[in-house]
Formats: structure tokens, C-alpha cells, sequence
């Protein structure tokens, strides 16, 4: 495997493992995490396997096209600093997996779970990996919605929903920020290509659309890495479960964010907007959330707060515009992905194991847990800073950096000194709260739990994660340098620092401050311990509107606007809707007609022929007589609508088209039998004696509004018809259709062919259509007054029941017995007659619709004659099936032709002997066709029988002999 | 000569058919009962299936009619719905 083709490999089988792990059975708990598991696993070995060919500054690059037409290619690309993150994303996923394996419950769905968990870590690879800023987009958005998906996983909660709400609409927001950011950079460039976009850093800060630019794209990344004022939604994040804090906290989400930073650090840092901006963000992050930290009594609201601070100074040090800083930064991202990911876990069997996360009640867990304690306890003290742990080297960093900033204001170098000490110490108390308040003192006697260690398997990812913090600490040289280096020169390339990861750079002032911080905090913990413990959750001192002012916006927009709006603006009543579209519409087309000249060419009336005429008169009439009764005698409108249909299809006829006489003929068929069916079920016409003065002019008004608008249709038709042609595409299809589509039925060819993926959309919408009617009428509850037999048939009952010798139900068949024979002699008739329309629709009128409509028609037709339960004791059509088959059909034969390198849906004619027959022409389209035909029948029968079955259905339970074919409830 | 009857005859079946269509027509809308419009409908088909077939011979061309055969092997499906209809009250049992 090539580098680049493993690169798309990695990509997709995250994607891949979330299809499978969806589809697999709710209670394979095992079954799912091997999966997952092993395909993170193979993920995060095909990263590895990376790890040389980015060293040393290299970079594997993929391109696909993905819509040529625009210039857009799916672009991948992996650079040194993508390949860190890359190493871990798939690499804590993978222990994420196995830690969730243990940590979810048997109740849980836990495909759903794995699904989104594997798509996530698919979606923050594209993040990392996409060589193109507008492929980056797409997929910081899709992490915004699978983190919404992972965050609102236990969505019987209000804290999960509204959690997972805030996260998307905060982080969806700024996804769009982010868009917009990079349209401006991209118009700024020229192109989106991050290769050429990262070499175009100067043209980029001198232009005047610079700061717009910067401003989207960190409102985008300050969003997604909650940094100050965009801090609030990350704590509500938590009542997701824990595996995916856990990820969500170390390894990705709000990691996308410094990631963008620091992707972009090239082209958009070095100026001074740069630096107030993230600087400032960065810096009140820091203090803040580690301020914040403090006062927490939930376990996972301390961790959340702890990662705001950690993520504000991430921003902080690539805001600093030096080198040095961004090294730090970037160290300190990978520092924190592993040392908070142990302790979101060690908090999560906390949490398992006592079954509470209130640091209130939580207290002496050493004793229990002694191993989990003292992972915990290493843990924090990286996230302390403690020497000897990784955390300690990036605070020594962000110290000297501290130090030695200049900015042209000395009063704010000295203040972030300050801040940084205030910011140590605040760590330092909330790491200790975290380790000296659970797991010291006298053992809880109240705990929901008794706590046990928990399975060897679900302490492993925190063993290691530990393991990785002590040995970064210990020994950095050896461990980590060599993959920072890598990371960092993906970023600053030629203008990587010299810097040293040694533990010991002797007695230095950042020493001093680092030694002062902590000694500071346990003292400063020891004074407030008590203070802490008994406060109520939530810090003294602040309070914070961000989260108020999202509250009140959002109450706003869809409550106190919206309401208004949908007073005015809105009616439930589909006369009042189809009045005000009506009326619109020929505002419109009157506005944009006005003046247009409608003199008629002279017309030949003797062309016209009197057989004609008269079926027109007829039409008319009875069109006329169908809109005027559809109010008052529902039957008889629907006759004359099959009267006005028959007119319409001999009209065809005249006309030279046959195939959409033929598609009418049986259109008007199906519709009358569907019509039929629907009338039964219909209410009774409300029999007012009077209507007032006020109904009458209303009816008036629109009956004048109804008059305008088909006068003023039929008007424009025929002045378009009158008038000669213009050159249109028309003259191509005729010229094409046997020469390249392969068959002498224009109208066909089009459909199958020229316009085969039109027809594929139709086809499909026809499908959904079917499937909708169905779903909606399996809950259809009639309308009490025709719940009841119809009239005829409790007649019919009761004249059996009068006389002894019949027994009831037995004069149906005598009556239609005559019927029934003749029909059911027609049904291989029909049949015949469908397939033939179908077969020879290429050449000839036809084609797989209207044989798809003539094969309907005559199954209704055995329905009719027979009852549902005679035929279906016979032949069950299972319709659902047909629609399935036909779409695959359809589908299979366009991605056919990919077989043959050709574009989707390409059509292939050729002739082929069979025996007895001779040479036939046969082109694919045919089998496209075949798609079309079951599909039609499907949907077709599947609309008809469905409200056919109602009539059963509501039967039943009144004294009606139990069915002897059992209901078909899947049909 | 036969030529010149066939092209008359066919005019003239033609333009009776039209009256015979129109004929049902009218009785489509005046009724009085439902019976009476059902055959009417009936009717109007078997017309206009007529119709197509004298058109067709005048046009000389067999593509008209496969509209004439359809309606004649299913055209009456209507006429059976409705009168199912009424006879029961519903179509599918």
C-alpha cells in the first residue's frame, strides 16, 4: 500500500466501521467493540506505518475530483503535524473503545453508540487530514453533528439534550464563521489548496480583507475549543457519557480548534490583530477556567473546566507570535490529550464504581482503589505540573515564554507573568482537590456504591496514558522529541526553533515561578479546603452571562419571534393557503406579462376534424360538470372526470403521441379505482339548509379568482402552441436517439436514456411516495360514521340472514359470478398485454411505466372481482419488495456502466442471438427499464392496497368470521 | 373508387362517433341516477376506442392502435370499480 492510498484507507474505515457497527444487533456488546476496536486499531497502525514518510518534513498528499467543474478536488494531506494528531485521534480512540466496552451498560444501545463514536473519529481525521480548506469546513462541521449525536447519547436526559443542543448550535455557528473565513482566504489566494494557501503568508497579511478573514476563522476555532466567550457550552458537554468526554476532551473536538490555530499559524499569526485577539482570548481562558475549576463539586465539571484553562493556554502560546510559543503549544496539545483523557476515565470508574461524581460525598476512595487512585494521582499531577511529568515541560515552556514575550506594552508582559503564576496556583488547588479530596481522608460510608477496582481491562487505556505521561516527563528526549519535531516542522517548516525538552535547565526563574505556583497552591488549598467542600456548585464572585445571553437568544428566536410570525404569517386552512398561492401566482405572471403582444396567428379552423371537435365538446363539458359537482355529488364528479380523461387521451392520439395516450389511458384508470377506494372513507357532506350571504360571496370571489387563473393557463398553452417553435434541444434527441441511445421510441430513449437519471429521481420519489401513503394510512382512523359496513352490504347480510337456506356472504359470489369468470380469463391477457408494452417501449410506444401501470391495473382488476382474501390466498404480492427490487435494478444498471469505465446510467446497445428468435436488439437500458416496470407495479399496488386493506381491517372485531388468510400487514 | 369509400366512410364514422360521444356525454351530466352515468362512461370508452380505430385507418398507421387495445382490455376496470361500487359500497372487499 502506498502512502497515499493508505491516507484514504485511513479516512474511510472509521466510516466504514460505523456502517457496520450500526447495523449490528443491540445486544452484541462484544460484537461491536471488536469491530470498533479493530479497526481504530488498523487505523491507528496505517498511522504509524505514516510516521516515515513524514519525518523530516514530509508530506503524503492524495487528490480525487470531486466536482472538477468547480475546481474542487477531495484533497488529503498529511504533514508532520496532521500525522501527530492523526497518531492521536485513532490512538486514543482506540483506548477510548476499549474503555467504553467496559464502561457501558448492558441497556445502552450500544451500536448506536460505537456508530457515532467511529464516525466521529472519521469525521476529526477529515479535520486533520483534508489538503483542502473547504473539505475542512465539511468536516468540522460533520464533527459539530456527531458530537451532537455522541453528546445527546443518552437522550432520555434534558441535561444530554439541551448539552447536546448548545454544543451544535455553538459550535455549528461558528462552523459557519469558519466558512465564511475561509471563502475570504480562499478569494484572497486564489485557490483553497492548503499547500498554496500556506504559501501565500504574506500576501494574506497584507491585504486589506485580512481581518475580516481572521475574524471568521477564529470565531470558528474559538467556538469549536470553547475558548472564552464561547466557554459555557464544553461544561454542559458533559452529560455525555464518559468515554465521550474523554475523547471529546483530549483528543479531538475541542482540540479542532487550536488545530485550525495551528494550521494557519504560518499565514495568519506575526501580525498584531493576530496577537490581541488570540492573546486575549487565550489569556482570559486560562485564568477563567482554571479560576472555574476551582469551585466545581462535580468530578467531570473540575475535568471541563481544567480543559477550558488548558485550551486557553494552548491559544495563548500560539497567540504569542513566536516560534518558541507555538512549539510549546503545540507540545502542550499533546500533553493534555493524554494526561486528561486518564483522568476523564479514572473519573468515569469513579463514577462506575461509587455511583456518584460529588466530590462532596466522594472522599478516601485510596483504599478501595488503590490502583485507579494512584493513576489518578500521577495524572493530575501532570495536569498540575508536578516535575518529572509532561505537564510540567510545556508550563516550563509557557513560562519562559511568559518571560521573555515582548509586546510593545511592557505593563502587559509583566501581567502575563502574573497570570501565569495565578493561573499555576489555580491548577495546582484543583488538581489537589482532585486528588486529595477523593482519595484521602476517613473512607465514605455513604456512597450509592461500595466500590471494587474495575476490570483489568478497563484500567489499561489509563495504565498507559499514565505510563506515556511519566516516561514524556521523565525522559523527553528519548520519547517524545523526535515526534514533536515531526509535528512541529509540519507547521513552521523552515522556521522551526532551536528549543530543549530537558527536564533540568537549572535553577531558572520559570523554575522559581513553577516552584512558587505550587507551593502557593497547597497552601493556598490547605487555607480553602473547607470553604470549597461546603460550597454549593459554582464559583463565587463570577457570574457568567455567556451562557444567559445564548438562553435569552435562543427563547427569542423560536419562541418570542417565531410565535408572532407564525400568528401572522401562517393558517392551517389549505383554502386559505391555495388562495394566497393562487392569487400570487397570477400576480406574477401578470406583472411579468404585462405588454406582452398576444395577437394570434390566423387559424385554420377546416383543419380541424369534426370527430374531434365533438370529443372535445364532450371533454369540456364534462370537465366543467366534474368541477361543478365535486361539491355536491362526489360520484358523479368522478365520472366526469373519467369522461374529461378519455377526452384528453384521444386528443393524444390525434396528436401523434401514443405513448402518452397510452400512459394517460391507464393513469385515468388506476386514478378512478384509487378515487373509488378513498370515497368510501370520506366523510358525509355537512347538509347546511342555507349558506349566508358571507359563504355565498366568498364562494363567488373564488370562483372568479378559479376562472382567471385556468382561462389565463389555458390561454398561455394555446398561444404558446400557435406559435412556431423555437429551435430547441428537440431537434438532438431526434437526431440521437437510434445513433447513440439505440432505439427508434424517441420519448423512451429519453427516459431511459438521455434523461435515465432524471427518471432514476422520479422513480425514486415515486417509491417514497408509495412508502409515505402506506405509513400513513397502517394508523388511519376512519371517521366514526363510516366505520360501519356500508349500506349495500348490510342489506345483502340481511336479506342472507332472512332466508335459511343461504348462508351469509353467499349472494356476493352468485352476483359475480358471471364478472369474475370473464375476468379472471383477462387477467393473462393483461399481463400479456404489459408485457408487451414493456418489451417493445425502446422502439416502439411503451415502455416500462405504462407496462408497469397495465400489470397494476389488472391485479387491482382480480382484487376487485375476487375479494383481498380470495386472491391473496393465492399470489401475496409483498409490494414493499417490488419497489426494493426496482430501484436496485435501476441503480445496478447506471453503476453498470462504471464497470466499463463509462459515466453513471450510460447506455449499450447491441444485438444478440437467442435461438429460435434470431439476431434482437438489445440495449441496457432495457434492464434500467425492467427497474422502472417493478417499481411502478410496486408503488402502484402497494397505493391501492393499502387503502384497500382498510376496509378489512376495520371489519374486523365486529362479529365478521376471523379471516382465513391471515392480514397482510407488510404488503 | 373503394378508395374513395373508404375515405367517406371513415369520415363519416368518425363524425357520428363524435355525436355518439357526445351523446354519452350529455347523459354523463344529466343522470339522472348513478346507473345511468356509469353506462354512460361505459360507453364514452367504447366510443372513443371506435374512435381511435376509424382515425387509425384513416392515418394509415398501426401505432393507433394500441390506445384502441388498451381500452379495449382494461378500459372497462372503471366501469367495474364504479359499479362494484354502488352494488357494495366499496371496490376491494
Amino acid at each position: 500500500m502506498t502512502a497515499a492510498t493508505s491516507l484514504i484507507t485511513l479516512i474511510a474505515l472509521p466510516f466504514l466501521g460505523s456502517v457496520i457497527a450500526a447495523f449490528l444487533p443491540s445486544n452484541a456488546r462484544n460484537r461491536e467493540a471488536w469491530v470498533a476496536g479493530a479497526l481504530a486499531l488498523g487505523a491507528l497502525a496505517i498511522v504509524i506505518s505514516l510516521h516515515s514518510a513524514v519525518a523530516d518534513g514530509g508530506v503524503v498528499r492524495l487528490q480525487l475530483p470531486w466536482v472538477p467543474l468547480l475546481g474542487l478536488e477531495f484533497s488529503l494531506r498529511m504533514d508532520g503535524f496532521a500525522w501527530m494528531f492523526a497518531l492521536l485521534i485513532t490512538g486514543i480512540g482506540f483506548l477510548v473503545v476499549l474503555y467504553a466496552r467496559y464502561y457501558m451498560s448492558p441497556e445502552d444501545p450500544v451500536p448506536r453508540f460505537f456508530s457515532f463514536l467511529l464516525a466521529f473519529m472519521g469525521a476529526m481525521l477529515g479535520v486533520v487530514l483534508s489538503g483542502n480548506l473547504i473539505q475542512l469546513a465539511f468536516f468540522w462541521e460533520l464533527t459539530s453533528l456527531f458530537s451532537f449525536l455522541l453528546i445527546g447519547y443518552w437522550h432520555h436526559t434534558g441535561a444530554a439534550r439541551d448539552g447536546a443542543r448548545m454544543a451544535l448550535i455553538i459550535t455549528g455557528t461558528g462552523g459557519l464563521a469558519l466558512l465564511g473565513g475561509i471563502l475570504v482566504l480562499g478569494h484572497i489566494v486564489g485557490s483553497y489548496e492548503l499547500d498554496v494557501v500556506l504559501a501565500a503568508g504574506d500576501a494574506i497579511r497584507a491585504h486589506p480583507l485580512y481581518l475580516p478573514a481572521l475574524l471568521l476563522i477564529l470565531l470558528g476555532a474559538f467556538t469549536k475549543s470553547a475558548q472564552f466567550p464561547f466557554q459555557f457550552w464544553l461544561p454542559d458537554a458533559m452529560a455525555a457519557p464518559t468515554p465521550v468526554s474523554a475523547y471529546l476532551h483530549s483528543a479531538t473536538m475541542v482540540k479542532a480548534g487550536v488545530f485550525l490555530l495551528a494550521r494557519l499559524w504560518p499565514v495568519l499569526s506575526g501580525t498584531q490583530e493576530w496577537f490581541w485577539l488570540v492573546t486575549a482570548a487565550g489569556l482570559s481562558t486560562l485564568v477563567l477556567g482554571a479560576y472555574l475549576a476551582m469551585f466545581q463539586q462535580d468530578l467531570k465539571g473540575l475535568l471541563a473546566y481544567s480543559t477550558i484553562s488548558h485550551l486557553g493556554l494552548i491559544t495563548l502560546l500560539l497567540g504569542m507570535n513566536t516560534p518558541i510559543a507555538a512549539v510549546a503549544g503545540i507540545f502542550h496539545i499533546m500533553n493534555h490529550a493524554t494526561f486528561k483523557a486518564s483522568l476523564f476515565m479514572a473519573a468515569g470508574i469513579i463514577d462506575h464504581e461509587t455511583g456518584t461524581r460529588d466530590m462532596r460525598r466522594l472522599r478516601g476512595l485510596r483504599k478501595a482503589l488503590p490502583i485507579t487512585a494512584t493513576l489518578a494521582i500521577v495524572a493530575s499531577a501532570a495536569m498540575a505540573g508536578v516535575p518529572l511529568m509532561n505537564g510540567f515541560l510545556s508550563k516550563e515552556m509557557f513560562y519562559t515564554e511568559a518571560l521573555h514575550t515582548t509586546t510593545p506594552f511592557p505593563l502587559l508582559g509583566e501581567l502575563l507573568t502574573y497570570a501565569a503564576v495565578v493561573w499555576g496556583i489555580f491548577s495546582v488547588i484543583y488538581s489537589l482537590r482532585f486528588i486529595h479530596g477523593v482519595f484521602f481522608g476517613p473512607p465514605a460510608d455513604d456512597l450509592p456504591r461500595e466500590p471494587h477496582e474495575p476490570p483489568r481491562w478497563m484500567r489499561f487505556p489509563i495504565e498507559l496514558l499514565v505510563l506515556a505521561c511519566l516516561l514524556v516527563g521523565v525522559i523527553p528526549g528519548r520519547t517524545i522529541e523526535p515526534y514533536l519535531h515531526t509535528a512541529v516542522q509540519g507547521v513552521l517548516g523552515e522556521a522551526t526553533p532551536e528549543y530543549s525538552l530537558a527536564v533540568w535547565h537549572g535553577f531558572t526563574l520559570p523554575l522559581m515561578m513553577s516552584l512558587g505556583a505550587m507551593f502557593g497552591g497547597i497552601a493556598l488549598y490547605a487555607t480553602l479546603r473547607r470553604f470549597l467542600l461546603n460550597r454549593v456548585d459554582g464559583p463565587p464572585l463570577v457570574r457568567l452571562v455567556g451562557r444567559r445571553i445564548f438562553e435569552r437568544t435562543l427563547v427569542f428566536l423560536s419562541w418570542r419571534l417565531a410565535r408572532p410570525l407564525e400568528a401572522r404569517l401562517f393558517t392551517w386552512r389549505l383554502q386559505r393557503q391555495l388562495l394566497i398561492m393562487v392569487v400570487v401566482t397570477l400576480l406574477v405572471a401578470t406583472a411579468v406579462l404585462w405588454g406582452t403582444d398576444f395577437s394570434l396567428p390566423p387559424i385554420d379552423w377546416s383543419a380541424i376534424s369534426p370527430g374531434l371537435a365533438l370529443v372535445w365538446l364532450a371533454g369540456m363539458a364534462c370537465a366543467i360538470g366534474a368541477a361543478y359537482m365535486a361539491k355536491f355529488h362526489r360520484l358523479a364528479a368522478l365520472i366526469l372526470l373519467g369522461g374529461a380523461g378519455l377526452a384528453t387521451c384521444v386528443t393524444f392520439v390525434w396528436f401523434s403521441a401514443p405513448d402518452l395516450a397510452l400512459t394517460q389511458l391507464m393513469v385515468e384508470i388506476a386514478t378512478t379505482v384509487l378515487l373509488l377506494l378513498g370515497l368510501r372513507w370520506l366523510p358525509r357532506r355537512i347538509k347546511d339548509a342555507r349558506s349566508t350571504v358571507r359563504e355565498r360571496s366568498r364562494r363567488l370571489r373564488d370562483l372568479v379568482i378559479a376562472c382567471v387563473a385556468g382561462g389565463g393557463l389555458g390561454g398561455l398553452a394555446f398561444l404558446v402552441m400557435t406559435r412556431p417553435l423555437p429551435d430547441s434541444i428537440a431537434r438532438f434527441f431526434v437526431e440521437r436517439a437510434y445513433s447513440e441511445g439505440g432505439g427508434t421510441n424517441i420519448v423512451n430513449v429519453i427516459l431511459v436514456d438521455f434523461r435515465g437519471f432524471d427518471t432514476f429521481g422520479e422513480i425514486t420519489v415515486l417509491g417514497i411516495v408509495a412508502l409515505t401513503v402506506y405509513a400513513l394510512l397502517r394508523r388511519f382512523r376512519p371517521a366514526p360514521e363510516s366505520i360501519q359496513r356500508p349500506k349495500q352490504q348490510r342489506l345483502a347480510a340481511a336479506h342472507d340472514d332472512a332466508h335459511a337456506a343461504r348462508p351469509r356472504g353467499d349472494s356476493i359470489p352468485q352476483h359475480m359470478l358471471v364478472p369474475s369468470v370473464i375476468m379472471r380469463l383477462m387477467f393473462p391477457a393483461a399481463g400479456a398485454l404489459a408485457i408487451y408494452l414493456f418489451l417493445r417501449g425502446h422502439n416502439m410506444p411503451g415502455g416500462g411505466f405504462v407496462g408497469g401501470l397495465t400489470l397494476a391495473i389488472a391485479i387491482i382488476l382480480q382484487y376487485m372481482t375476487g375479494g383481498t382474501r380470495w386472491f391473496e390466498a393465492r399470489w401475496r404480492i409483498n409490494a414493499v419488495r417490488w419497489i426494493a427490487l426496482g430501484l436496485l435494478c435501476a441503480a445496478a444498471t447506471g453503476l453498470g456502466s462504471w464497470l466499463f469505465g463509462h459515466p453513471f446510467l450510460t447506455s449499450h446497445t447491441r444485438y444478440i442471438e437467442i435461438p429460435l428468435l434470431g439476431a434482437l436488439p438489445f440495449a441496457s437500458a432495457l434492464l434500467f427499464d425492467v427497474g422502472v416496470f417493478l417499481l411502478v407495479v410496486g408503488a402502484t399496488a402497494l397505493l391501492l392496497l393499502a387503502l384497500a386493506h382498510q376496509s378489512i381491517r376495520s371489519h374486523r372485531g365486529q362479529g365478521v368470521p376471523a379471516p382465513t388468510v391471515s392480514r397482510k400487514e407488510k404488503s | 373508387m373503394s378508395q374513395l369509400i373508404l375515405t367517406w366512410s371513415v369520415a363519416i364514422a368518425q363524425l357520428m362517433l363524435g355525436v355518439s360521444i357526445c351523446c354519452a356525454a350529455l347523459r354523463l351530466m344529466r343522470g339522472p341516477r348513478a346507473q345511468d352515468r356509469i353506462l354512460a362512461l361505459d360507453t364514452f370508452y367504447v366510443n372513443a376506442m371506435l374512435l381511435l380505430l376509424a382515425f387509425g385507418m384513416q392515418s394509415g398507421q398501426t401505432v393507433y392502435f394500441e390506445v384502441a387495445l388498451g381500452i379495449a382490455l382494461l378500459g372497462f376496470v372503471s366501469t367495474v370499480a364504479l359499479a362494484k361500487f354502488l352494488m357494495r359500497g366499496e371496490v376491494i372487499e
